[in-house]
């Protein structure tokens, strides 16, 4: 969790990671394993779960990722926009 | 979670410290309370009302508001520079077709140093917990019946941006005077509990 991959874009379908870490992390449970799609990059930070435990590392990208509701809970026609650091993110590249 | 910390032993250990960090000089009495007086002072829902009657009255301000809120706010003689670091704001703006409403369901972000601290609901766990499930019923709860066409953005504070919500001009509005405009917004409609 020291590298800061950087290579993502407004628009670019994401999956966000599903483990349960055991310390602090700011990707909420009820993101875990979604599919989002990126809005726009909401600065450039430390890692809070690294932060957490004391430790220092480079900024990282942050992004707001929306979820259809429907994808997280089931049911719903809303959307959540939260907020995550790119390490919680991995691109979907498009089936072509 | 940090729902509570009222009387929690969280709170016990906190005193604690700062107990120890005094006794060996480390902390003057009454530091940390100055500190969060200094970094509460000037923090009121006030500020958010005057950025959204700007907004009501310029739409070029609106624009920068929501393009660069962190610069836009200096335009009314308001900054999110009030704590360690300036803090990001992110304004997001209701629309005939969308409807924002504001959480933090991890803990309690909000623009204090803007706003002043947050409503009590906003940090129990029934908001943060129901409104990113069911934020129609919750809105329902808080009197705001949204037309069944009108769609429903959450936003979950969970980094390190702060929200605000620019809410519609209330019709009927146009010849009030950009003080009165501010007069018409209130802390809910901030956050987007309430449709002003």
């Amino acid at each position: 969790m020291t590298t800061a991959p950087d290579g993502f874009a407004p628009g670019d379908r994401v999956r966000t990671r599903a483990v349960d870490p055991a310390g602090h992390t700011r990707l909420p449970r009820y993101a875990r394993g979604a599919v989002g799609v990126l809005v726009e990059r909401a600065g450039r930070h430390p890692l809070a779960d690294d932060r957490a435990r004391g430790l220092t590392g480079p900024a990282r990208s942050v992004w707001h990722v929306r979820f259809a509701a429907a994808d997280l809970f089931g049911e719903g026609d809303h959307t959540v926009t939260v907020e995550l650091w790119e390490d919680y993110l991995t691109r979907i590249e498009e089936q072509r | 979670m940090s729902g509570d910390h009222g009387s929690s032993r969280i709170s016990a250990q906190v005193r604690h410290v700062e107990t120890l960090l005094e006794s060996r000089g480390l902390l003057a009495a009454g530091e940390v309370d100055g500190r969060i007086d200094e970094f509460l002072a000037g923090g009121t829902p006030a500020n958010g009302a005057r950025i959204v009657a700007r907004a009501w009255a310029d739409p070029g301000f609106a624009e920068r508001l929501l393009a660069d809120a962190n610069t836009a706010i200096r335009e009314v003689g308001l900054s999110m520079a009030g704590g360690l670091q300036e803090q990001r704001l992110k304004v997001v703006a209701n629309t005939a077709e969308t409807h924002n409403v504001v959480v933090c369901t991890l803990c309690s972000c909000y623009p204090i140093a803007l706003l002043g601290p947050s409503p009590s609901w906003y940090k129990s766990e029934a908001y943060r917990s129901r409104v990113v499930r069911d934020p129609r019923g919750v809105l329902t709860e808080f009197g705001l019946e949204l037309p069944a066409g009108t769609a429903i953005a959450v936003w979950d504070a969970s980094a390190e941006s702060r929200y605000l919500v620019l809410p519609r001009r209330p019709e009927g509005a146009a010849s009030l005077t950009e003080a009165e405009l501010a007069g018409l917004v209130t802390r809910k409609g901030l956050i987007g509990t309430a449709a002003v």
